[in-house]
């Protein structure tokens, strides 16, 4: 529970449905704010407050659960890793997997819960042989399959997600006629931890060695500027380079080796083929070849046609029809069969068109 | 619902409302006005006065009424650190098991108003050897601090003993009684105290009053000013149905207080045995036989107290883990850290803490639960 509409309502439609529901909030790691103490936004004070207050409306018992360790080594390190290696993670998939769908799921079996629900927007389903599917929430505008591609069947069996068959406007209706918030608390947070919501202040803070300054490159090698340490830049990112050139300049590439930014114009910017780590596969089993799909690069941005062709190793190689932009290592790439959510990995590589 | 958490607070006594109750709209004067309404009030304040002076065994005089605990904590050893840094004495002895009301104040003497504090040790039962106190005395010390019974563990220190060492060198001794107010004697003298600090929410009185005893002669600086009621050492207007309820509370507790803690000890003991035997890997905390009759502490091993108190809860039984105060923060507890527990360890503490309405038949529900809970977060369903 978050104190917001949608984890409200969720708990509100199983206490309805007959189950024996249990309120939960993490108490997660963040970084003290100024002036405000710890002020992760997800499990501040007035969050608590309000998650109790909704929990004892429904009657409901309410816990606040500490895994502030397992979030700052699983999460926050993590993110902070990523980025010295020159990547842009979602720290939300880490999370979800290591911990809400990991962590909070074995504690919430410890104490003896046969499921773990959640206010997200996503619907499982079982398909003719048993096996358990995740699927785009009935409002495609609230969609949030994207954040939970990391689950595998296990987790899936274990998992209610109750606003995911409704739409944000029936769910604040369903809030509205039960006398709960009818307010989001933003549940799906980036960087919950980062006081201000500042990622490249963090890193500044948190891992100055990563943020040095650089030189700036194009693709032939050749100095155009300089950069004012990676972490400050995202791939696709168009102004604020600092160099007066007579076309407009993008971030292509950040080549953690060279401490470089990799820059060239429009024409050089845009993956259409990229590869992934390790995919998770919803239904337990990858593909047996190529197949085509629809390929989100990141949350809440329209699937791009591809074909994906497993590997060995266990990731994916992904070849688009078009070529897309903003394709960043680190990132999840998530593959629908229409609104079926067959699963995604981590964005390892990609090319660039050149 | 099984309440074991006795030590965070209790319920108000029934007799103790009946008591509190023509205070609220008939006898509401203001104790310090000329008129009949208010020395009504002024009556009923001394009477009540008289009633807590009997039961310490002191002057009604030395009698101060706080709104709780850590008020009269921090009354006593502020007020007694400022009054005694006038004389150049700017010293202060403690214990590392005190509660945070009194940690927090000498911390915060310490750092800015130029106190040095000495914590005497303890040992791992949580027993403080009042030879280590004498050690610690110097030429400046200013107060020695040291709780009657501790809140986390239960042991019950040797006041009397380093009373009586204080009393020769000649320096004010506190001692935060706030635990037990409901099962040990609060003679002053016997303990030899100058400064006795008590709560009512932990024998049956409600929350938000407490009282200090301050002996005769010992210089109080008070910490609240303003009107100068509580002979100037605590302004405000006296809360009188409070007040009246303490001590209606106090005396309730204190007459049945030798049959009672026979009867938790007894309790105590049937807990203690039956939970031992069944979980594995599990250890009483405290002292086995200077402790608070219902107090129950312990380790258990490979779990967590938050899932523990969670499966309590859901299975309609109330416990915490070390004080209700900490709760909330993985740090493990200040007190268990102190007794040389380590950190792991002490975050599987927890506390059960028998009471009143504790029956034999609720003690027999507990023995049965816990296993299964304990059980299951280990991981051998």
């Amino acid at each position: 529970m978050s104190g917001g509409v949608d984890s409200s309502v969720a708990a509100a439609l199983l206490v309805e449905q007959g189950y024996e529901v249990i309120g939960v909030m993490m108490r997660l790691w963040a970084e003290i704010g100024p002036g405000t103490g710890s002020s992760n936004k997800c499990c501040s004070l007035e969050a608590v407050n309000d998650a109790r207050s909704v929990a004892e409306r429904l009657n409901i018992p309410f816990y606040l659960i500490n895994v502030e360790q397992p979030f700052k080594t699983q999460v926050v390190d993590f993110f902070i890793q990523e980025h010295a290696a020159g990547r842009t993670p979602n720290p939300c998939l880490t999370c979800n997997r290591h911990i809400r769908f990991g962590y909070l799921l074995d504690y919430a079996r410890g104490l003896g819960a046969s499921y773990l629900a959640t206010g997200h927007y996503a619907r499982v389903r079982r398909d003719r042989s048993g096996r358990y599917q995740l699927w785009r929430g009935a409002d495609p505008a609230k969609d949030q399959s994207y954040v939970l591609h990391v689950m595998g069947q296990a987790e899936l069996a274990q998992a209610l997600f109750p606003a995911g068959d409704y739409t944000k406007p029936q769910v604040r209706a369903l809030a509205a006629e039960r006398g709960l918030p009818t307010a989001s608390r933003a549940e799906s947070q980036d960087l919950c931890f980062i006081a201000d919501g500042d990622y490249r202040r963090f890193l500044h803070d948190w891992a100055p060695e990563i943020s040095n300054p650089g030189p700036i490159l194009d693709r032939q090698g050749r100095q155009l500027g300089t950069h004012r340490g990676l972490p400050s830049y995202t791939v696709g990112q168009r102004s604020g380079l600092g160099i007066a050139a007579p076309r407009p300049l993008y971030v292509l590439e950040m080549d953690r080796v060279r401490n470089a930014l990799v820059v060239g114009p429009v024409e050089e910017l845009g993956s259409d083929r990229l590869r992934t780590g390790p995919v998770n596969w919803v239904s337990g089993e990858a593909p047996a070849g190529p197949i085509r799909v629809g390929v989100q690069i990141r949350y809440h941005t329209p699937p791009a046609v591809a074909i994906i062709t497993p590997l060995p190793d266990g990731g994916a190689e992904v070849q688009f029809a078009d070529p897309l932009r903003s394709a960043m290592p680190g990132q999840g790439a998530v593959f629908y069969d229409g609104d079926l959510c067959l699963g995604g990995g981590v964005i390892t590589e990609t090319n660039a068109v050149l | 619902m099984i309440y074991l958490d006795h030590s965070a607070t209790t319920p108000v006594d029934p007799r103790v409302v009946e008591a509190m109750l023509p205070f609220w709209i008939e006898v509401y004067g203001n104790p310090s006005s000329i008129y009949g309404l208010g020395r009504r009030a002024a009556t009923a304040l001394e009477d009540a006065r008289a009633r807590v002076a009997r039961i310490l065994n002191c002057l009604p005089a030395e009698v101060v009424f706080t709104s709780c605990g850590t008020e009269s904590d921090n009354l006593a050893i502020r007020g007694t650190a400022l009054a005694q840094a006038g004389r150049g004495r700017r010293h202060i002895i403690t214990t590392p098991i005190e509660h945070h009301a009194v940690i927090h104040t000498v911390t915060d003497l310490v750092e800015h108003y130029g106190f040095e504090v000495t914590y005497a040790p303890v040992d791992h039962q949580g027993l403080v050897d009042p030879q280590a106190v004498s050690a610690a005395i110097r030429p400046d010390t200013a107060l020695i601090s040291v709780i009657y019974a501790n809140n986390e563990v239960g042991t019950v220190e040797p006041i009397a003993e380093i009373g009586a060492i204080a009393h020769e060198r000649g320096i004010p001794l506190h001692t935060d009684a706030v635990q037990a107010g409901a099962y040990l004697h609060l003679d002053v003298e016997t303990l030899q105290v100058d400064l006795l600090a008590l709560s009512a929410h932990k024998f049956h009185g409600p929350k938000g009053v407490g009282l200090l005893y301050v002996r005769r002669r010992t210089p109080l600086q008070p910490i609240q000013t303003g009107g100068s009621q509580e002979r100037g050492r605590r302004a405000g207007t006296e809360n009188i149905p409070y007040i009246v309820g303490l001590a209606c509370a106090l005396e309730l507790a204190q007459q049945d207080r030798e049959a009672e803690s026979a009867r938790l000890a007894a309790l105590r003991q049937r807990l203690v045995e039956g939970l031992l035997q069944r979980i594995p890997d599990m250890e009483l905390t405290g002292h086995a036989s200077r402790r608070m009759p219902g107090h129950a502490s312990f380790i258990v091993g490979g779990v967590e107290a938050e899932g523990m108190l969670i499966g309590l809860d859901l299975a309609g039984i109330a416990a915490s883990s070390g004080s209700a105060c900490a709760s909330g923060a993985a740090t493990p507890s200040h007190v268990l850290t102190a007794m040389g527990y380590g950190q792991q360890e002490a975050l599987g503490a927890l506390r059960l803490t028998l009471g009143r309405e504790s029956t034999a038949a609720g003690v027999d529900t507990v023995v049965e639960t816990l296993p299964r809970i304990v059980q299951r977060l280990r991981g051998d369903q």
